[in-house]
């Protein structure tokens, strides 16, 4: 069905403009339009009672009165000054709407307009109503309603005196069109104002969404706006915006304190890590030298943290551009992979990469990007690790660069348990770590890292389901974008200035472990 | 070995001074970058470890000079600025290399080692390089054992030259992933151990003297003994 383009383009922008059944907007315009609706209708219910029945109280009325006047002919002149008198009413409108009808006792008509009584028997204050044939000049006979009354005059002589109530029921129709009309409109005006008026709250509305949405995703800079008038949305917004400072400064806090004991409990420990190494070299007793080593290694894992803690904190005070230069992604997917393959085969795990758009001939130089080549490759390098780490014995892992003309996304899937959906958000934050996984060595710091990396990329980072298993995207924009798409990275200084000094990645000169960690781990 | 060390962190001096003389170094210490620079100049040293940031002149200060006069001293710089730029900075200064605060004595000691052994004058530009009866050709990439040749991936390959060049010495993780993969980096496993296994059943596995060995707490070392 070929519908016109007008009305195609109405559609589309209907459910542009999220004007659908479930919507706030389309539920409020309902029920403004019902309410208006309802009011209008009792409001021309009572105007049509009061108009359509003021009009048949006054034909009875009249009715009435020329029944009272007839009579009192009939008592002043007797039968011939009555007969007269309605021959000449007949007279004056022969096609008119008023009927008479004077019968004798036994129904016989003495004089009137009707050619018999109705079949109707009158009620108890002699009202009747009935349908009439009355013959209009060239034309077939037309059924008319009428309303009579019958009175009873001295003599037993039965009078009938009656109205032809089309006049009345034409008045009656027009008066319940323009009501139907007034109703169609009223109704039509009050859904249009109904979606108008929500349509701006909807509106007001969806762009809070929108920023909660874009906080949610990692944004703490974004506020809501305000419209400027101090309306309740306004309100709201200031009370949402204060809310989300205090947020903002909670969390900055909780990094400072973390990032802060971090940088001062490291002096400490790596001076008790001297005296240990020390302790070592003068100890004669193999089996003391063993633990000395033991503690060692244990220093270096806190070591390690704290370290990897503090890199992550510089690496989101985004002073590390320095380092950024032009780069092809996938000599450096390959080096992962090549660095991690005798890890993998260890368990019997195959780790490909696959490079999409860089490679072909024509497209030379597409895949390039603008990027820190080391934190690149510590952050691929960390999600090669998890992958390993999480893969069942036998597992696939792919290493997979995609490039187009806008960005460059680079993916670490693998075929193991995978994440779930509502953990994914917080297998970010620091510290965090799955249950399951609490046995595993690490200390849940490595997907931290990646997402700074990611951040000082002016990256997003994403965890998907790869059914099975997990997949990791770094969705990287193009050299030219980037410059001009880093928001947050230059004004988010606060969590790096704090910092008395500054600490590189120093977590590998502590790598050498004096113990290595027992083979047979349970992954 | 006579090793000059600058480093206002009087504790961490104690430490180093104890520690070189356990391997039987002899140590000199200034606390400060001036008198570091009056004994650097005043003295033959065969090595230096300077710390970047120093009262009264800094080490990139005193490692320059020392440069511009021609004092050809290895220096090791030590710093807790350990990104890639300061890095960078402190090479172009004419630092032969870099460690990162903190840091563990046996690393400071494998690459001071390295350092004395690239200051060792050996103008022709090496072409062949053996150990015991392990032998790497390095014209023709070809490696071989008692005369049995033995195949190497590029990347194992590259390895075994590194720990042949550095024959006799220790050479740490950290090393190896700077000098063989080339990227500055924490990996989160010790992804070396398995590549120096995987090297290991190469060129040790069918023969009786082992070469390649693991030096506890520290690294690896190549050498027939």
């Amino acid at each position: 069905m070929a519908l016109p383009a007008s009305a195609r383009r109405a559609w589309r922008w209907l459910r542009a403009s999220r004007f659908t059944l479930t919507s706030s907007t389309f539920r409020l315009a309902l029920l403004y339009m019902l309410l208006v609706g309802v009011s209008v209708a009792i409001l021309l219910g009572f105007l049509y009672w009061s108009t359509a029945g003021y009009m048949a109280r006054q034909t009875d009325a009249t009715i009435g009165a020329e029944i009272q006047g007839l009579a009192e002919q009939y008592r002043r002149r007797g039968l011939a000054g009555l007969s007269t008198l309605i021959a000449e009413r007949i007279a004056r409108n022969p096609q008119g709407a008023s009927i008479y009808l004077l019968t004798q006792p036994n129904g016989t008509p003495i004089i009137g307009n009707l050619d018999s009584w109705p079949p109707v028997a009158p009620d108890g204050e002699g009202w009747v109503q009935f349908r009439t044939q009355q013959a209009s000049a060239g034309k077939a006979s037309v059924e008319h309603e009428t309303r009579a009354k019958v009175f009873r005059l001295r003599g037993e002589l039965r009078l009938l005196v009656g109205r032809d109530a089309r006049e009345l029921a034409a008045i009656r129709k027009l008066v319940l069109d323009a009501i139907s009309w007034g109703l169609a409109i009223t109704v039509g005006l009050a859904l249009l104002g109904g979606w108008l008026m929500s349509a701006g709250i909807a509106r007001r509305l969806d762009i809070i969404n929108q920023v909660s949405r874009e906080i949610m995703q990692g944004d703490l800079t974004r506020r809501v706006p305000s419209a400027g008038t101090g309306d309740d949305f306004d309100q709201l917004a200031e009370n949402l915006n204060r809310m989300l400072e205090r947020i903002e400064a909670l969390m900055l806090s909780i990094r400072q304190v973390s990032d802060n004991i971090a940088h001062d409990l490291r002096t400490p420990l790596s001076r008790l890590r001297h005296r240990l190494e020390l302790l070592r070299g003068s100890m004669r007793d193999e089996a003391a030298r063993t633990e000395v080593e033991v503690a060692i290694g244990d220093a270096d894992e806190l070591l390690s943290a704290f370290n990897a803690l503090l890199r992550i904190a510089r690496i989101e005070a985004g002073s590390r551009r320095a380092a950024f230069a032009d780069l092809d992604p996938l000599p450096l997917l390959r080096d992962v992979a090549e660095l991690y393959e005798p890890l993998a085969a260890e368990s019997r795990q195959a780790i490909e990469v696959e490079g999409a758009g860089g490679d072909s001939g024509n497209d030379r130089g597409a895949c390039r990007l603008h990027a820190d080549r080391d934190l690149l490759f510590q952050a691929l390098a960390n999600l090669v690790d998890n992958a390993i780490k999480h893969t069942p014995d036998g597992g696939r892992i792919r290493l997979r660069a995609h490039c187009t003309s806008e960005a460059v996304e680079l993916s670490v899937s693998d075929d193991g348990p995978g994440i779930p959906a509502e953990l994914r958000d917080k297998v970010l934050q620091r510290f965090f770590r799955i249950d399951e996984s609490r046995a595993a060595p690490g200390h849940g710091l490595g997907l931290s890292l990646v997402q700074a990396v990611a951040q000082l990329h002016g990256a997003t980072l994403s965890l998907e389901d790869a059914a099975p298993g997990l997949r990791v995207r770094l969705h990287l924009p193009k050299p030219a974008r980037v410059d001009f798409n880093l928001p947050g990275c230059w004004d988010r200084a606060p969590a790096g200035a704090l910092l008395g000094q500054p600490v590189g990645p120093a977590a590998s000169r502590y790598g050498q472990q004096a113990v290595p960690p027992p083979k047979g781990v349970p992954r | 070995m006579r090793v000059l060390v600058i480093e206002d962190d009087a504790q961490l001096c104690g430490y180093l001074a104890k520690a070189f003389g356990e391997i039987g170094a002899s140590v000199d210490l200034a606390e400060n970058g001036r008198d570091g620079l009056f004994l650097a100049a005043g003295n033959r040293y065969d090595a230096m470890v300077v710390d970047r940031m120093l009262p009264e002149l800094d080490g990139l200060a005193i490692i320059r000079t020392l440069r511009a006069s021609g004092n050809p001293t290895p220096v090791l710089i030590l710093s807790a600025l350990g990104e890639v730029d300061h890095r960078v900075e402190g090479l172009r200064a004419g630092g032969d290399d870099y460690l990162v605060k903190p840091f563990a004595f046996s690393e400071l000691h494998a690459r001071i080692e390295a350092l004395l052994r690239r200051a060792t004058p050996g103008d022709a530009p090496v072409t062949h390089l053996s150990v015991a009866d392990l032998e790497l050709d390095l014209l023709k990439r070809e490696v071989q054992r008692a005369g049995q040749p033995i195949a190497l991936q590029p990347r194992e390959f590259k390895l075994l030259e590194y720990l042949m060049r550095h024959a006799g010495q220790v050479v740490t993780r950290t090393m190896l992933l700077e000098h063989v993969w080339d990227y500055h980096f924490d990996p989160q496993t010790n992804v070396i151990d398995v590549h120096i296994s995987r090297l290991r059943a190469k060129i040790d596995k069918d023969f009786e003297q082992p070469l390649l060995q693991t030096v506890r707490g520290a690294g690896y070392m190549l050498r027939a003994d």
